[in-house]
């Protein structure tokens, strides 16, 4: 039943490495945006205020498909936009990491947001009282105190992210998803096995994850 | 406690009810689909693919329009059944032999490649079509001759497909492959020229290039890259329905409403279609 595991015609592993990466690649990438929109979020400047509400509430409610579709057939095959990649495999990679970006950004920004509200005013009053700028406050005193109180719903927002890298099968890029697909195509004989060996794929990238992190959460918790 | 058991009695009396007659429900069905005799019965469901122009594409007046969809018209007038007693169900390549196994469907005319692994699930009747995996370009493109060419060309088809497996596997090893879900999405790169071909069954091919607002915008390129024998999907072991398919299919051929069903839905697109292959499956 289990045969085409060793077939040696798919390269499982190699797919489900390709999902650590476009994994890897938006995480690290949407912290950082998700983080620059929560500083927007919570700054003295209305106009950036704004912006930060706008887009979070807008992308957010977008389907994710709909998104990485966009991507793919709006900015690269009508615009022409390659994100400075040669091949259909580099472009795809790169538009699907830049859509999943765009998406979890926003999530990582509200999961923020609310761990700055752990933070009592006072810090930032008695920051703000020795004299650092906004800027100084955020980095220094607000947001690494907000980053420990949320290590739990980031990891949830990372263990969301890896599994929605399979919408990146819609766009071609051969990560997990796409290769099920293709043994579908060629072994209805062992349909649920194959299934099988994907979910069980996922849960051996997640499981561990979630427990690392929870244990994180644990010890870098700030207690109140 | 009375109102208890009272209630329990109820309940399973309920429960036999409704096990008696989905057992009625289902024998009833098995004996009328058995017979090819014609007269007042239930209706016979059919798996088509749904989205795809001039095999099987519904239409957005709920109608089906199509290649399959005049076979699967024909056979099942062959077994008894008029246009109104088909039930038309969306067949997708995944779910083809489970639709098949569950008796979801009684036949699958859906683009539908024989071959050993799918044979090892279903039986087949037919082939009634022979498809080749083929090109689509853009109509005054002439640089992709054959399938060596597709090395430094990009290239569009769908995801996970057999046809985009040949490409890398076989035919083009370095050629830029696109994957998308369907073939729209390739035609929105090829009109674009972010790829420079589409590449499937030459049948699905022509039936994109014959749609009212693709006409003239993309040319098949000929080059028959592989065989595809499309048959009729039948659950695995019934001999009484493969026969009598078979003996439909050979009547469609024979009266001519095989080639008027070719005509009428490739014509538009160039394509020159083989003669009606000869029926290997059972005989």
């Amino acid at each position: 039943m289990f045969d085409f595991l060793t077939s040696g015609q798919y390269d499982v592993l190699g797919a489900f490495w390709v999902t650590v990466q476009l994994t890897l690649y938006s995480a690290v990438g949407s912290l950082v945006w998700g983080t620059v929109l929560a500083g927007m979020r919570v700054s003295p400047v209305p106009v950036m205020r704004a912006f930060g509400t706008a887009y979070v509430d807008i992308v957010r409610n977008i389907p994710l498909t709909v998104i990485i579709i966009g991507c793919s057939l709006g900015l690269n095959q009508t615009l022409g936009v390659t994100l400075g990649g040669g091949t259909f495999k580099e472009i795809g990679f790169r538009l699907a990491v830049l859509g999943f970006i765009a998406y979890t950004g926003t999530f990582v920004c509200e999961a923020l947001r609310s761990g700055i509200n752990t933070v009592p005013v006072g810090q930032a009053e008695a920051a703000r009282a020795l004299g650092l700028s906004f800027f100084q406050v955020l980095t220094m005193i607000v947001l690494p105190q907000a980053f420990r109180a949320v290590v739990a719903p980031l990891t949830n927002v990372l263990i969301a992210l890896t599994k929605n890298t399979t919408v990146a099968a819609a766009i071609g890029v051969a990560e997990a998803a796409l290769l099920m697909k293709e043994m579908i195509e060629n072994e209805p004989q062992a349909l649920f096995a194959v299934f099988g060996v994907f979910a069980l794929g996922f849960v051996v990238l997640t499981l561990p994850t979630g427990l690392l992190l929870g244990w994180v959460a644990k010890r870098v918790a700030v207690k109140r | 406690m009375k109102v208890f058991k009272a209630g329990a009695a109820a309940a399973v009396a309920a429960v036999l009810a409704l096990t008696a007659t989905a057992c009625g429900g289902s024998s009833d069905k098995a004996s009328s689909d058995g017979g090819a005799s014609g007269g007042a019965k239930d209706k016979i469901v059919i798996g088509i693919k749904f989205d795809q122009p001039g095999l099987g594409l519904k239409t957005p007046d709920g109608k089906f329009a199509g290649f399959d969809v005049d076979v699967a018209t024909y056979v099942a007038k062959e077994l008894g059944y008029q246009p109104d007693q088909i039930e038309f169900k969306q067949a997708v390549s995944a779910e083809r032999e489970n639709l098949l196994a569950n008796g979801d469907v009684k036949l699958v005319v859906a683009t539908y490649t024989i071959n050993d692994k799918r044979k090892a699930k279903v039986d087949f009747a037919g082939p009634y079509f022979k498809a080749h995996q083929d090109l689509l370009v853009r109509a005054d493109d002439t640089s992709i001759t054959k399938a060596e060419d597709l090395n430094s060309k990009k290239l569009c088809s769908v995801t996970g497909s057999t046809s985009a497996q040949n490409v890398h596997d076989k035919l083009a090893p370095k050629a830029d492959l696109q994957q998308y879900p369907g073939y729209s999405e390739c035609l929105t790169g090829l009109e674009n020229k972010a790829v420079d071909a589409l590449t499937t069954d030459d049948s699905i091919l022509a039936g994109y290039a014959a749609q009212e607002k693709n006409k003239g915008k993309f040319k098949l390129v000929g080059l028959k890259l592989s065989d595809e024998p499309y048959g009729i999907g039948l659950k695995k072991g019934d001999k009484d329905l493969q026969t009598k398919v078979n003996a439909a299919l050979k009547k469609m051929v024979e009266d001519g409403s095989w080639q008027k069903a070719v005509e009428k839905n490739f014509g538009p697109a160039n394509y020159k279609a083989e003669p009606a292959p000869q029926i290997t499956e059972g005989s």
